[in-house]
This record gives C-alpha cells, structure tokens and sequence, in this order.
C-alpha cells in the first residue's frame, strides 16, 4: 500500500513532465496551427507510451536521477518537489527542463540529509543553460539556410510545401514524443521498480512485466499531462516568443532533435570513433532549452527584431528558477515528511577510512598522507568526510569524492535468490552471470570489493580503456554493476528480520 | 516532387482551374468586343454565353478551394491571402463578363474612327488580366519571381489607361450628341476596369509575395 502511495508522487511527475515537455515536441505545429492541439496531444500521448514501454524497458536497469536518493520516501518527496516545480512554471507558460528540476530537488535531499553533492551537476545545469541554445541556434540557422535553398531549387506547390511541412512536423513531433518516454520514464519510475507493485502477466501467451506494466503507466501519467495542461506551454514555444512560419517551425523541430543527436549521442560518437572519424564534442543538452535556441537562431537569421524578449527573459527566469525553486521545495518538503509524517527520507551511510580503502584508492591513483591521519575514524555523513578531507589532504575534488564513494559502508549479499529472480538474462551476458554465480553466499561491507570481485571472475565484468570507443560499453558495465549494488543490497531492516544465510557476520563496528 | 495526396492534388488542380477559367474570361471578353466592333453578332453571342459559364465555374472553384482550406485547416499561415487572391481575381471574370453584357443589353454605335481605340483597350486589358494570372500562378510556386509578372500588370494597365484617355478625347472632340459620347465613355470605362481590376489583384499579390518570402 504504501509503495502505491508513494508511486503517485512519480505519477505525478510524469503528469506535470507531459504538461511542460511535449511543448518541446509539437509546440510550434501546434502554435502555428499546422497540427490542431487534439491530434498532436493523441499522436503524442501514444508515442510516449510506446517509447516508455518499448524503449523505456531498455532503461528498466537503470534507476535514472532518482535512483541517488537511498529511500522510498525520500524519493517521493523529491519527485513530488520537482513535480510542484515544473507545474508551477507549466502554469506560468514557461518551458523549462523537468531534468534540471528532478538535479534540483536531488540537491535539496543532499543538503537534507547531508549528502556530497557532485559539482559536476551543477556545471552541466549551467553549461546547457547556455551552450545547449547556442548550439540548437546554429543548427536551426544551417538548416533553415538548407531548407530555403531546397524550396527555391525545387519551387514546390504552396499547398505541397504545406503537406509536407505537416507531414514533417507530425513524424519530427512522433519521433520526439517516442523518444520524450523512452528517456525520461526512467526518471519517473526508475526509482519505484524495486518495489513494484506489478507482477509479471500474461496476455495471449505474451508475458508482459512487471517493469513494462509500471513504465506503462508512468507513460500514462505522462500522457494525461499532455492531453490535460500542455496547451498553454505549447503556445508560448509555438509562437509566444517569436511568430513562426510552418517551415520555421519544422526546422525549430529537427534542430531539436538533430542538436540532441549531434551532441548528447554517445552512439553518434561511438559510430564515427569506430570509422577514425572526428567526432562531436559531447555537452549536455536538454530539449527544452534546445527548442528555445532554436527559435532565437530563427529570429536572428531574420534580423532579430520579430523576437519578443520579454517573453526570453521570462523563459530564462524560468530556467534559472527551476532547480533552485525545485531544491528548496524538496528541502522544506523532506523536513515535513521526516518531522511530520515520520518517514525516513535516507538511508543512514556510515564512512569509514582504512588500509583497505587507502590501497583501493592508491591503486585508482590517488595518494595522500593525510588519508593515513583519518583512518579508523567513524563518520555518518559525507559532508563531515569532505570536510575532513579537505582540512588534511590537498586532494582534488574529483579525488574527494571518489574518496568518499571508496570509504562508504555497506551490505551487500550475493543471493541466489536475486541471481535468479532480479537479473536480466538478456542484458547480462552469460559470462557475467557466471561470474556472478562464483560469488554465491559471499558477503561484502564495501561495494568495490564487490565490483573488485566480480573483475576476477570474467573479462565481461572488466571496464575497457577510457577512449571514445569504449565509452558506451563502459557506461553500461557502470550501469549493470550498479544495478547489481542495489539488488545486492542488504537493508538493515531485513538484517534484523532475518538470520545471515551463510556464517554469522560480524558487524560492522565490532569487525573494526 | 509529387504532391503528397489525392485531396491536395484536387485542391492543385481546383486552383488551377479557376485561374485557368479567369484567364480564358479575359480572352473571351477581348474576343467579344472584337465581334462586337465587327458586327458579328453569332460569335459575339457565343462569347456572353461562354463568359457566362467561365464566370460560373471560377465562382463553383472558389467556393470549392475555400470549402477545402478550410475544412481540413491547410495552410494556416497563407490562408486568408489565398483567398483574398481568389476573391480578388474572382472580381476580375465578373468585371469582364458584365462589361460584355453591357454590350449586348445596350448595343452601343461605335463610330468607325472609335473602332481601333476599342480593339486597342480591350487587347490591352486582357493582356493586363493575363500577366496577372501569371503572377497568381507564380505565387503558388515561386513567390520572388512574382515581381517580374507584377510589373507587367503594371505596365499594361497604365498602356490602358494611356488608350483609354485618347478614346476618350476622341469621342469627345467628335460632333456626336453629349448622350452618344457619355455612353461611350462609359464603355470604354467598362473595359478599362478589366485592367484596373487586375491591378487590384497585383497590388494584393506584391503584399502576399513578400509575406511568403522565405
């Protein structure tokens, strides 16, 4: 009951996430008036589902953002702050990026609860604030120069350009609303599949999963947000900031798209490092703020002067409002849950320097004779850790917070049980589920001496060289283990419910 | 490129049509008059009856292209300047077929030496009204060349208006009663107006070309 109750909190976010970003989508053929608001609102409710079901299970493995936050609750509350945030700037009109309001309110439970967070974040919310539009303007320039040049060659019809541009928008509008589920469902759901409610069913000799029948209804949510409330953000992309023409509002599409394909595509990258070819820089980007861009490089291309500003300088205070609006909402909101309704919003992580931890990090590189001057000390929270860190040694950021991750304390239990119920068949490969297998009954208090573990059992579960052409293999494998961490996980509650299988193990504090 | 499906192709080919009707007015009308000023009054006949239906059938697709524009919402942006441009041109036929239809009711007495002046206006009219279905044909497809077309309407109906006035002068200064030289006046005003209507419609056309400037 209570995993139904906290789920509503992801519905919502996928409520409020449809609302604010099928605008990024279908919001200039629809504020053109190229495509009426009722059929882009079903062509992309439809989509979004399938790309939640069909794709978005692809994700299933991943938690996506959520998944930082170690509790159910905790979860809820930062999912319901950035669901708060989004319909906030969703009834000011405003399209903003549900992603950077969800990295908002993450930073709001790390300030909660104590918690390292990672500088990184903070520059990538930052840097697609300004190089995403920028980009997105110079695709959007190129090809409307392009397009321009193909009418003039071709001299089409006024009505075969019109069924053409349609034609476009709807596929550009299809194609994105499959994509707008496929990537972010597992960032509405991701968190709650541990503790899915839906068991696998099967329909006609088809099993349809658990995890399908969760992403689907998450891409419901998502839908209805579309349906009930994007209109009005739809407006304010489609012609609240500048008056577009058809065309421009199909090349405002594809910019989008091609933007986010040309430099957030680890695929693109990994294709064209397999060729020896160059490749694009990879930035983060966010379709929100593509589509944006791309409007103002319509506008400049005209001259600049049809560009409403004041509506860009409410759109930019809508950017640079949402993560912090989203980051204090989740922190006032987590105390409330915490103090009011008396739920655990984190997990309690303890942190602990050792010989071990000083070899695991020497090995990594990172060196320094303060860690010596810390070791055998316990502390509850990263932040007490980073502050020690940073008053004895002259690591790094970067270092610190590896650190940090090295000297976390855990339990983890390599279960049969999990092997056979919790993995994926198709997305381990065989290799890897042996080694795994090998690690039966074996318990851990570190998770990299999991991961140290599970690399002695197969060449599978070994990170390859850190080159463009491995990045994806690599960001998978970082994938699959963390995903194994959580399945393995031990929750103290069950530590206390249920006998060790295997040898008594002492605890943590009376082992050190 | 082929259009993209049936309803659009019809929609094409409807546009087509009634600027193809408009176009065969103003050579209807110019063949009318032409019969008129030769007394041959079968082929004149011919030519009301003719002009009559092409009159009808340009109204038929106008009414069927609005229908269609606006039943399945196709081009939003450029909508209301096709229509404009339909009425507008619609207009033209209808000016055409009245002023031949005067013709008939009122049977003018052209004097000889007025002859030519006719024939010279009415050609220069229909020359008018033809660059100017040019012009709306090349708005569908390629509106910055419309300038070209435009300023052949133009040119045409300031030749008409330069005819026109030296017709006038002529009836004027002829020993005809007041009432014959004011009917002709007002004949020759009746086929000037095919000209200043097609300049109209040329006016509304250099707006919407730049409007459809990419």
């Amino acid at each position: 009951m209570d995993v139904i109750f906290f789920l509503s909190s992801g519905l919502f976010l996928g409520w409020s996430l449809g609302a604010n970003d099928a605008a990024n989508v279908f919001g200039t053929a629809v504020g053109t008036r190229m495509v009426k608001f009722r059929t882009a609102a079903l062509v992309c409710s439809v989509f979004i589902v399938l790309g939640a079901v069909v794709s978005g299970a692809g994700a299933a493995h991943t938690l996506g953002r959520l998944g930082a936050v170690n509790a159910l609750a905790g979860a809820f509350t930062v999912a319901l702050a950035a669901a708060l945030t989004t319909l906030w700037m969703t009834r000011l009109n405003l399209p903003v990026s549900t992603s950077q309001a969800i990295v908002g309110a993450i930073i709001g439970w790390n300030i909660h609860t104590s918690a390292v967070t990672d500088a990184q974040s903070l520059i990538q919310i930052v840097l697609t604030w300004i190089a995403c539009p920028l980009l997105a303007a110079g695709v959007a320039i190129g090809l409307y120069l392009a397009l321009v040049r193909f009418v003039k060659y071709r001299r089409p019809h006024l009505l075969e350009i019109d069924a053409w541009t349609r034609l476009g928008l709807l596929a550009a509008g299809a194609f994105g609303s499959y994509s707008l589920g496929a990537n972010n469902i597992a960032n509405v759901m991701g968190v709650f599949l541990p503790d899915n409610p839906f068991r696998d069913i099967e329909l006609w000799g088809i099993t349809i999963s658990g995890a399908r029948q969760l992403f689907a209804l998450g891409g419901l949510a998502i839908s209805v947000g579309v349906f009930t409330y994007s209109e009005r953000v739809m407006r304010t992309v489609g012609g609240g900031l500048l008056r577009l023409s058809p065309l421009a509002a199909l090349v405002v599409v594809l910019a989008q798209s091609l933007t986010l394909f040309l430099f957030a595509s680890q695929g693109l990258e990994h294709f064209l490092a397999g060729l020896g070819l160059p490749t694009f820089p990879l930035v983060p980007v966010s379709s929100s703020q593509a589509v944006v861009g791309a409007i103002l490089g319509i506008g400049l291309l005209k001259g600049g002067k049809d560009i409403r500003y004041g509506v860009l300088g409410e759109i930019s205070l809508g950017w640079l409002a949402t993560p912090v609006l989203a980051g204090v909402m989740a922190f006032v909101l987590l105390f409330v849950v915490e103090n009011v309704f008396d739920q655990r919003v984190n997990r309690n992580v303890l942190y602990w320097i050792d010989a071990s931890v000083i070899t695991e990090l020497a090995e990594d590189g990172i060196r320094d004779d303060g860690l010596q001057r810390l070791e055998g000390k316990n502390r509850s929270n990263a932040v007490r850790l980073k502050d020690d860190l940073e008053r004895e040694t002259k690591l790094s950021d970067e270092a610190i917070l590896k650190v940090i991750n090295v000297a976390q304390l855990g339990h983890w239990r390599v279960d049969a049980a999990v092997i056979a119920g919790e993995l994926d068949r198709d997305w381990y490969t065989a290799d890897q589920l042996r080694g795994v297998r090998t690690l039966v009954g074996r318990e851990y208090e570190r998770a990299w001496a999991l991961r140290r573990d599970l690399a002695a059992t197969s060449p599978d579960w070994l990170p390859r060289p850190r080159t463009k052409l491995h990045r994806i293999h690599n960001k998978e494998l970082d994938q699959k283990l963390a995903f194994l961490e959580q399945a393995f996980r031990v929750n103290p509650e069950e530590e206390e419910s249920q006998e060790p299988e295997t040898a008594p193990r002492q605890p943590v504090e009376q082992q050190r | 490129m082929p259009l993209f499906n049936k309803s659009t192709q019809l929609l094409a080919g409807q546009i087509d049509e009634f600027l193809d009707a408009v176009a065969q007015g103003g050579l209807v009308f110019r063949d009318g008059v032409h019969a008129y000023l030769a007394g041959d009054l079968v082929r004149f006949d011919g030519c009301i009856i003719l002009i009559n239906d092409l009159e009808h059938k340009a109204d038929d697709r106008s009414k069927s292209v609005e229908t269609n524009l606006y039943r399945n919402s196709l081009i939003p942006e450029h909508r209301g300047d096709v229509l404009g441009l339909l009425e507008t041109t619609d207009t033209v036929i209808d000016t055409a077929k009245t002023g031949l239809f005067q013709f008939s009711v009122e049977r003018p007495v052209i004097p000889p030496d007025c002859v030519a002046g006719f024939t010279s206006l009415a050609d220069t009219s229909n020359e008018a009204l033809q660059a100017m279905i040019i012009a709306a044909r090349t708005f569908f497809r390629d509106p910055e060349a419309i300038k070209d077309h435009l300023f052949k309407v133009a040119h045409h109906e300031h030749d008409a208006d330069v005819i026109s006035d030296a017709l006038k002068r002529r009836i004027f200064s002829s020993d005809l009663d007041l009432a014959h030289k004011i009917h002709l006046r007002y004949f020759a005003r009746n086929i000037e107006l095919v000209s200043d209507r097609a300049k109209d419609v040329s006016d509304r056309l250099a707006i919407y070309a730049i409007k459809r400037s990419l």
